[in-house]
């Protein structure tokens, strides 16, 4: 998740925000974003209708992405899939970033025994493999789009965490700040109107790139089974089921695994943009 | 050796804090376990018997200080279902995890050195920016994507290698190989593209040192004041960093254990988890937790062996 080197070439130059290497992605999100939405009014056959005789039918002009191994339209499992990764993807890490938010400003902020306690939180959290906690998380919880969601929202508590702590550490000792502090703000309002305005561009920024490293972690709890429960369509669920016809109908697996691809891609794309222009520094965690 | 010994401390609570973190995950969480084992149509005396018999209606701080007991021991407790003893489990599946997982990172390490030193040799070129893009290509792709296209490449398509299934050592090396190398593909060819990120950025700074200066005065090759003068001080981000992505690569061996049907710890704690096995589950977790963050420790070692001014300065951030 972190670990972000510089990266020289893919990233657009400055002085030419549009070109296709921003177009491209932001094209394809958007795409993926208003079909999730819209979903329910552009007429596609229900996800989870099975028609047993067409099964495993190839891209065709009435099933423009096949079906699957019940017979299912593809097309519509895709985007229908796409809206649970989005679902996910974004109010995971929202969550995430509100409580770790909390608790790295404050560490940052208050130093001392709080910087303490979060540094230990965050280190206990930090030791379990993310996704092991989160199988555990899931398989206890039950799978649901909402314990999901949860499980994957607490797994990003400490990167968020250290993010917000980091960047408030910098903040923290400006001169505004004391300036805030000698008229006689109060603590919570020099986090909520003098430091937070600050940290928010880089948390946004890495707010982007969680968005597509849970859609992965969520496209990999469905894959295992321990996602979002059977007939709800989900990429990493459809990606398994295609595992099962590899040899007789491969698309089954490939077009969910080329779809999720491109997503996670497009969103990496656009959070390296996003981080270069917001963090020039690249400043580390 | 006051170093050491505040990070041994550290150590400890860690491991502490983990273990009682899973036990309270575990056994907090809803899911009874003795209707799980009885099924729904259990009396309630005959569940309340079995509690009794697993111990479960003692309090939960008492349990877990008897399991902490045990563990410290080498007993972890055994299965709800099939009886036999978790940590005998665990020993049994662990070489198998264990060699996904070095296999997996000679791949990426294997893949990364080379590609960092060729990029760096003209940072923009030609191939700075296609191992770049082949990055970020490859960083997009999570390990069970790789798996199946891999599985479909060499498998299917192809007919080279087997899609599932593993073959012991005892059965010869170049069985076991062929039964393992798309496993640890899946995971290296992931795992590369962090390593090579960070190699190459450290790189890019040492080059700018004086030392370099030296010994390109000194007409040495190229190859040589990167390979004997550059790659030493610039690997211990690497060190780390591959230290870090144990974690990653723990939870990827679960993944591709899964899809390549070995016999791995991962696969051993997604049947417990799919059959409900708290003891089976609470042993595993505890076991990958405390695995890594020993792991992490050592690499911490291994750091401050290899760079002394590390000692004083490390751990204060």
């Amino acid at each position: 998740m972190s670990a972000s080197a510089a990266e020289p070439a893919i990233v657009a130059r400055r002085g030419r925000p549009l070109s296709w290497a921003l177009a491209l992605p932001l094209a394809w999100v958007a795409l993926v974003v208003f079909l999730a939405i819209t979903a329910d009014w552009i007429g596609l056959p229900d996800p989870a209708a099975q028609e047993l005789i067409l099964r495993r039918k190839p891209p065709s002009a009435e099933f423009l992405l096949g079906t699957d191994n019940l017979g299912r339209d593809m097309l519509s499992r895709i985007i229908y899939g796409g809206r649970t990764s989005l679902i996910v993807g974004i109010c995971a890490p929202f969550f995430g970033f509100l409580i770790g938010g909390a608790i790295g400003m404050s560490a940052g902020y208050f130093r001392g025994k709080v910087d303490l306690l979060a540094v230990g939180f965050i280190d206990i959290l930090l030791a379990f493999p993310t996704l092991v906690l989160a199988l555990t998380f899931v398989a206890y919880l039950g799978q649901s789009l909402f314990n999901v969601t949860l499980a994957l929202g607490i797994l990003s508590i400490p990167a968020a965490a250290r993010v917000s702590r980091a960047n408030t550490l910098a903040w923290a000792n400006r001169d505004f700040v004391l300036a805030a502090r000698t008229i006689g703000a109060s603590n919570w309002r020099i986090l909520t109107r003098e430091i937070l305005p600050n940290v928010l561009p880089a948390m946004f920024a890495f707010w982007l790139v969680a968005v597509s490293v849970i859609i992965v972690a969520e496209g990999a709890l469905s894959f295992l089974g321990l996602g979002i429960p059977a007939p709800q369509p989900s990429w990493g669920g459809m990606i398994a089921d295609g595992r099962e016809a590899l040899d007789v109908a491969p698309h089954t697996a490939l077009i969910p695994a080329a779809v999720m691809f491109l997503t996670v891609l497009s969103l990496n794309f656009l959070g390296d943009m996003v981080r270069n222009l917001v963090d020039p520094r690249r400043s580390a965690l | 050796m006051h170093w050491l010994a505040r990070q041994a401390l550290r150590l400890i609570v860690v491991l502490f804090c983990v273990t009682l973190l899973t036990f309270l995950i575990v056994n907090i969480l809803p899911g009874d376990v003795a209707t799980a084992i009885l099924g729904g149509l259990a009396t309630p005396e005959d569940l309340a018997g079995l509690r009794a018999d697993l111990g479960l209606d003692r309090p939960m701080l008492v349990r877990y200080f008897d399991w902490l007991g045990s563990a410290l021991s080498g007993d972890l407790g055994r299965s709800h279902r099939s009886g036999e003893p978790v940590a005998q489990a665990i020993a049994d599946r662990l070489p198998v995890s264990l060699q996904l997982m070095v296999m997996a990172q000679v791949i990426a390490l294997g893949v990364a050195v080379p590609a960092a030193l060729l990029s760096v040799r003209r940072p923009g070129g030609l191939f700075d920016r296609l191992s770049a893009s082949a990055a970020f290509g490859f960083l997009a792709t999570p390990s069970f994507m790789l798996g199946i296209l891999l599985i479909y490449l060499f498998s299917v398509t192809l007919d080279l290698l087997p899609a599932t299934g593993f073959s012991p050592m005892s059965e010869g090396l170049w069985a076991n190989f062929e039964s393992m190398i798309l496993p640890a593909l899946s995971l290296g060819l992931i795992e590369w593209t962090v390593l090579m990120r960070v190699l190459r950025s450290d790189l890019l700074t040492t080059l700018k040192e004086d030392f370099i200066l030296l010994a390109r005065a000194k007409g040495l090759p190229p190859w040589r004041v990167l390979l004997q003068h550059a790659l030493r001080p610039s690997s211990f981000t690497l060190i780390t960093v591959v230290g870090l992505n144990i974690g990653g690569l723990i939870g990827g061996a679960v993944i591709v254990e899964q899809i390549f049907a070995l016999p791995g710890v991962g696969r051993l704690l997604l049947g417990g988890i799919f059959n409900r096995d708290l003891i089976l589950v609470q042993g595993t977790v505890s076991f990958i937790a405390a695995g890594f963050v020993l792991v992490n420790f050592l690499v911490d070692m291994l750091y401050a062996v290899l760079d002394p001014r590390v000692r004083h300065v490390r751990f204060r951030s």
